[in-house]
């Protein structure tokens, strides 16, 4: 992986749709950006609550990406 | 004969000698009090822990009764238990391992109308549930209450763990990470989506240490972080939480508003059309992301003024169901007849998509309901 590259951990369900627990896609510069992407890769995402943590941080607004983070998609779970 | 102090110095011996630990670790837990909701997969591994442990007091929530399915995981329960009440067989069950603390037990569902005066009681809540609707009514309860909240949860082959609002204001809650629930059938549930019989063993017992953690003060329980950990590759991590101002807004502000929060219907796990009574109503206009729609024809009034809404006449429906886009919708008329006929218009349509409310009794009833809140 590059400096030009991010790798993206999935969580949970959403590695069913994305199709691996692991995706390393080309740096973008923002969250907001990232999703935007991923939605249009993977419609199905649409249906599925996700938050996107960048370097162990959960991010709820748009965040930057520095080159080279470590991205994570984690999905709600409700099962007990 | 044994004085109390020598017989609890003995049973509890191995934890009181830990560094940092001590007799007044043990003090402490015996002092505390905790509640735990859900009987099931995370709470049987917790309880069996918090018990030995010496938790002072421990409540059990559950209204379920012991299936064939669940034994696999829940592992308080055998073969003859079979159709009895979890919580019964539970408390039985602690009982017998640790006749000196105190089990209260809650055969009930838990509900928003009696919700707040169970959790009042304890000092920590811990949640083993199974659904969101009721996840998100505890986390909501929890921070209405200032009460910590250990959170579990899990998937297939993956947990979470969570310490939310155990501090302070500053501290995060469940929907500063997850604002809003998802809708039904978005995630799966372990009925649904299957769980491997030691995860929720691994998750449950990390919950009852986090309790422990906090009660004695020791080491650093996950504050403001998720913890999440995969069974299949021993994968685990923490992830670092912050508060999320909007999410504030989605929290019910008191009792009362919380008290007439809807979560089932919050989460789309109620069928069909529901009828909204106008308090209901208010209170949801605050809550939730919702798509209100005026079916009325263009020119009649009132003109509503204190929420936003788009207008589609009940006679161009038919042509405009495509601007339906959100998977909430309250509908509404003068009277709530001509709008109950146009939810059924959008239900045949967005069968899947939409959750309908109609709103009893229109606008007849928000104009005097408006005159009443005004004269008081």
């Amino acid at each position: 992986m590059s400096q030009q590259e991010l790798n993206i951990q999935v969580f949970g369900q959403l590695a069913e749709i994305i199709g691996g627990s692991s995706i390393i896609i080309p740096f973008i510069e923002t969250t907001g950006e990232l999703k935007n992407r991923l939605l249009q890769t993977y419609p199905a995402l649409q249906n599925n609550r996700f938050v996107i943590a960048v370097d162990k941080k959960i991010q709820s607004n748009n965040a930057t990406i520095a080159p080279g983070a470590s991205l994570a998609l984690l999905p709600p779970f409700s099962g007990g | 004969m044994k004085t109390n102090n020598q017989h609890i110095n003995n049973r509890y011996q191995r934890q009181i000698i830990l560094k940092g630990f001590g007799q007044e670790g043990q003090e402490k837990l015996a002092g505390a009090r905790i509640l735990v909701i859900g009987a099931g997969g995370l709470g049987c591994p917790a309880l069996l822990y918090l018990a030995a442990a010496g938790i002072g007091t421990i409540g059990i929530v559950d209204f379920d009764l012991i299936q064939e399915s669940n034994l696999h995981r829940q592992v308080l329960f055998n073969e003859a238990d079979l159709g009895h009440l979890k919580v019964s067989i539970a408390a039985q069950e602690l009982r017998k391992r640790n006749s000196e603390i105190n089990i209260h037990e809650y055969p009930i569902r838990l509900e928003p109308g009696n919700c707040l005066s169970i959790l009042e009681k304890y000092d920590f809540i811990l949640d083993g549930t199974d659904n969101f609707s009721t996840r998100y009514m505890i986390n909501d309860a929890c921070v209405l209450l200032k009460k910590p909240l250990i959170m579990g949860a899990i998937s297939q082959f993956e947990g979470q763990v969570a310490v939310l609002n155990a501090v302070d204001e500053k501290s995060v809650n469940y929907r500063d990470i997850f604002p809003e629930p998802p809708q039904s059938g978005e995630v799966l549930n372990c009925a649904e989506a299957g769980v491997l019989g030691v995860l929720p063993g691994i998750i449950g017992v990390q919950m009852a240490n986090e309790v422990i953690k906090l009660i004695t003060g020791i080491g650093s329980p996950l504050v403001n972080q998720l913890y999440t950990y995969d069974a299949l590759t021993n994968n685990s991590q923490v992830f670092e939480l912050t508060k999320q101002p909007a999410a504030a807004e989605l929290l019910p502000a008191t009792r009362e508003a919380f008290e007439q929060t809807d979560y089932e219907w919050l989460c789309g796990e109620k069928k069909g059309i529901e009828e909204l009574d106008i308090n209901q109503f208010y209170t949801l206009l605050q809550l939730a992301k919702l798509q209100i729609i005026d079916v009325r024809e263009y020119g009649e009034t009132p003109i509503p003024t204190d929420f936003e809404y788009i207008q589609i006449p009940l006679s161009e429906l038919k042509n405009r169901l495509s601007e339906i886009d959100s998977p909430t919708v309250i509908v509404f008329c003068q009277s709530g007849i001509r709008s109950k006929k146009a939810g059924e218009l959008i239900k045949n349509k967005h069968s899947d998509l939409v959750k309908i409310y109609n709103l009893s009794g229109g606008m007849n009833k928000w104009t005097s309901f408006k005159q009443e809140k005004n004269a008081s």
